[in-house]
């Protein structure tokens, strides 16, 4: 592991070693605002962030807690829109916020550096993936560019991305998602920088790939011992991270300490809340009265196969959660199921009578008493539509209801969501993720359906939030009987949900079964990837797991 | 074969297909121009029976379609007919054929829109380049604002000013554009320059402002603030990053203007006298010529079609998700 002597540490690095008993980055009373409707909100208000060489710091809250905009604000940085207030960003002595930003250009990417969210959004498609790795580097003379190449050649290969040798010559659009992710953190690499921001460089990933993820930046950043501020709202995966954890709540710091200390003993009332979404658990039930089979279901898109003969029940008032990772033919089961994507062969068996496979063949009946809610519930409505449009649809459509009596049955409808009839007349983008995804439920619900299918509905919430719509529709099926085809990836989410659970894996069904069978050993092959994939906790897992499939390999 | 030659073979098919449709209504559209073709071409002192066998000769007296379907057949072996004019009452046949009366014009237009283009497209390009650097400055603001002027000004009129200032109070251009096929080419661009200038202020405009929305449009992209965030700076963030992205919009808007060098000129032509395809076009209309009227609406159709094929082009060879498929 210990090659960071043939490497040598960057330019950065040397002048310093003098004066090691200084932090590397110590950001005082920071304050930032925001610019919307008109006038200045404050985002960040008055927060302290010291970080010594080496060091690895959690920043965990949820969106909305300020943790980017204090992760570019570390990098002397505010997006467009933004302004900071007031404090100083001291970077190994330097007061960033002082200098022009011509001078602070020096630091970035060479000295500090960032690896953003979305991969596959922050590679710039016009460019192959090498000429970016080793934009920075170049630009500051660490080497030349023969030497930058070849040492991308390197971070390729100690990051494990496959074929690291000409990997590079591919276009972004080329490699998947979780290999961008490690070509990014080689990017940030590549100048050797003191300090590395990681704003939630895993959130976008499946589990399985998170871990590989994951294990690859931890281990370049030991090896180069490279100080990090990784920003995330996923707990279990700070734990493996991080040394220390800083706790954000609207723009202020809740708390701050150890990675140990964090997870053992959260001081706060709001950590201890974190903590414990994971632990949402329904019991689950057995049931043999099937509202909806699936049987031996074959679909394709195009010439491209992608359900192979695919068996799902779905009990009656129950639910079942189907996991796997993206491509594995979840969300096209359930297009399968909502007659959008009709399948190739097979039949689906909704309440013992086959559905029509065509969408424009089943009855405004047959369509009713099945919905569908999905991941993203700001793309899923109508911009220009209120509320009151949105959820009275439906009932107008399937129920026939006008003017007053809708209006009534809106209202009851949002009550039934927890939201009061202020929102009647708000357009979608005057509402919150949660709020939101409670629209998009209070929809569904309007036409009084059987079967309601969620496609990720949690995915894009913060974990408070999801907690509350989990609660949600929980609480709906136990009052109106309603069955749920629950797609996710996300384990914490079926263990708070679901009856029973379906492992998918390219296209096909590994398993189906109680969910505490298939929670519990022995394992498919694949479950046990899945599931042993779920960060946990423990900052020793990631170590474990990764010590546990060395010795199986 | 790659994917990109397919897709240009296709477009080229599909242009092919645009061509004949296109063929079909000009020659209805034509065929919809009031009057009697015969008597147009022949004046009002013809006899019944030598327009009757002016028309019979011309094959005017076949039905529609039977006329349509000969003229493309002979279109299809390059025969683009041979024009009306010249023959008179007397029955003496001076006519020449089409592709010698508009071979000349058409050289004379071309060369008209490239040395336009040469001066439009670089600065265009270049002003936008610089606008969407220094965007809300006053530098961006100027040049937004004059250009917007330009463009708002009728081009006839634009014309006209510039013939007072050039021509008139400063002698610097002659404000007649006669060219002939004999003269020098330092002589020609100096007679061509007043509607060069003209159609440069017309076309500029459009693309320079395309060029700096396109640009300033994808400053908004998350690889825009990590190429910040490595530390490039504005100029490079503008060529190295957004510019690569930018070129399909900009190609396309770039032909749409350079076909308008060639097709929409002929009100600039006929203000400093340009013997242009334009003019060409639009006397023959006049006189009911109509095999030149039906060659210069194709040529026009033609150039449009390849102007936008080439943007096509443009736009699938810098999208490296296109050039280089997974």
């Amino acid at each position: 592991m210990n090659t960071s002597n043939s490497h040598g540490r960057g330019h950065g690095s040397n002048n310093s070693q003098s004066h090691d008993d200084q932090p590397l980055l110590r950001m005082t009373d920071i304050r930032i605002e925001g610019f919307s409707d008109e006038q200045w909100h404050p985002i960040i208000k008055g927060v302290d962030l010291t970080l010594r060489r080496g060091e690895v710091m959690g920043l965990i809250g949820e969106s909305g807690a300020g943790k980017s905009t204090l992760g570019l604000a570390a990098m002397g940085f505010a997006r467009a829109g933004c302004r900071f207030t007031s404090g100083t960003v001291e970077f190994d002595g330097t007061d960033l916020l002082g200098l022009k930003e011509k001078e602070r250009r020096q630091y970035w990417g060479t000295r500090i550096a960032y690896v953003a969210q979305s991969a596959a959004a922050a590679f710039n498609p016009a460019h192959r993936l090498i000429d970016q790795t080793i934009e920075s580097a170049s630009r500051s003379h660490v080497r030349n560019d023969a030497e930058s190449r070849a040492d991308a050649v390197e971070l390729y290969d100690s990051l494990h991305l496959p074929d690291p040798e000409n990997i590079g010559q591919r276009y972004p659009h080329q490699v998947s998602g979780g290999q961008l992710q490690r070509v990014m953190t080689a990017m940030a690499m590549s100048a050797r920088p003191d300090l590395i921001i990681f704003d939630e460089p895993t959130t976008a990933l499946d589990v399985t790939t998170q871990v590989e993820v994951l294990a690859s930046m931890r281990e370049i950043v030991d090896k180069y011992n490279t100080a990090a501020i990784y920003i995330t709202h996923d707990l279990a995966v700070v734990a493996q991270m991080a040394d220390v954890i800083k706790v954000l709540r609207y723009g202020e710091e809740v708390e701050q300490s150890s990675t140990r200390t964090m997870l053992a003993a959260p001081k706060e009332e709001y950590t201890k809340s974190l903590w414990s979404v994971r632990s949402l658990e329904k019991p689950e039930q057995r049931s043999e009265d099937f509202i909806l089979q699936l049987k031996d279901i074959d679909a394709a898109y195009g010439k491209t196969p992608v359900l192979h003969g695919i068996n799902i029940d779905l009990p009656r008032g129950k639910t079942v959660a189907v996991v796997g990772e993206s491509g594995s033919g979840k969300s096209t089961a359930a297009r399968v199921v909502t007659g959008l994507l009709p399948q190739t062969a097979g039949s689906v068996m909704f309440n013992g009578d086959e559905l029509p496979p065509q969408l424009s063949d089943r009855t405004p009946d047959q369509l009713r008493r099945i919905q569908m809610i999905y991941q993203m519930a700001d793309t899923a409505m109508n911009p220009r539509q209120t509320v009151e449009d949105i959820i009275g649809r439906p009932l107008e459509f399937f129920h026939n209801v006008q003017g007053r009596e809708k209006e009534q049955r809106v209202m009851d409808l949002l009550s039934m969501i927890e939201l009061d009839e202020s929102f009647l007349d708000r357009l979608p983008a005057e509402l919150s993720g949660g709020q939101k995804q409670r629209i998009c439920i209070a929809r569904a619900l309007a036409a009084q359906p059987d079967i309601i299918i969620c496609d990720e509905v949690t995915s894009a919430l913060d974990q408070i939030v999801q907690e509350g719509i989990l609660k949600l529709l929980l609480r709906l099926q136990e009052q109106y009987g309603i069955s749920y085809l629950f797609i996710t990836h996300d384990i914490a989410t079926v263990k708070a949900i679901s009856d029973e659970i379906v492992v998918m894996f390219q296209g096909k069904v590994v398993e189906q079964g109680l969910k505490s069978q298939i929670l519990s050993p022995p394992y498919p092959e694949y479950t046990e990837l899945l599931l042993s994939s779920v960060p946990e906790m423990d900052p020793e897992w990631l170590s474990n797991l990764l010590n546990q499939r060395d010795r199986v390999l | 074969m790659h994917p990109v030659l397919v897709t240009i073979v296709k477009r080229l098919l599909l242009g092919l297909v645009t061509l004949f449709v296109v063929s079909a209504i000009i020659f209805s559209a034509i065929s919809l121009l009031p009057g009697d073709f015969g008597e147009a071409v022949l004046g009002q002192a013809a006899t019944e029976e030598t327009v009757a066998a002016f028309r019979k000769e011309l094959g005017l007296d076949k039905p529609a379609p039977a006329r349509y379907f000969d003229w493309v057949k002979s279109v299809v072996q390059g025969d683009l007919g041979t024009s009306f004019s010249g023959r008179s009452a007397s029955g003496q046949d001076r006519s020449r054929s089409v592709v010698e009366l508009i071979a000349p014009r058409l050289k004379n237009t071309l060369f008209l829109a490239g040395v336009a283009a040469l001066i439009a497209v670089p600065l265009a390009l270049f002003l936008g380049l610089t606008a969407a650097l220094y965007r809300n400055s006053w530098y961006d603001r100027s040049v937004n604002v004059t250009t917007l002027t330009t463009i708002s000004m009728p081009e006839f009129f634009v014309a006209y000013v510039l013939i007072l200032l050039l021509a008139s109070l400063w002698p610097v251009f002659p404000s007649l554009s006669t060219v002939n096929a004999d003269m020098e080419l330092g002589e020609r661009l100096r007679r061509i320059a007043l509607p060069a200038i003209t159609l440069t202020l017309v076309i500029i405009a459009h693309m320079m402002r395309m060029t700096r929305a396109a640009i300033i449009n994808l400053l908004a992209s998350p690889y825009i603030e990590m190429a910040r965030l490595k530390g490039a700076s504005r100029s490079e963030i503008i060529l190295k990053h957004a510019l690569p992205n930018a070129w399909a919009p900009i190609a396309t808007v770039i032909a749409f203007n350079l076909a308008y060098l060639v097709v929409g000129v002929v009100v600039v032509e006929v203000v400093f006298v340009y013997p242009g395809i334009g003019q060409l076009m639009v006397d023959s209309v006049t006189s009911r010529d109509i095999p030149v009227v039906q060659a210069c609406a194709l040529i026009f159709a033609g150039t449009y079609i390849i102007l936008n094929l080439i943007a096509d082009v443009i736009g699938i060879v810098t999208n490296p998700r296109l050039l280089h498929p997974r």
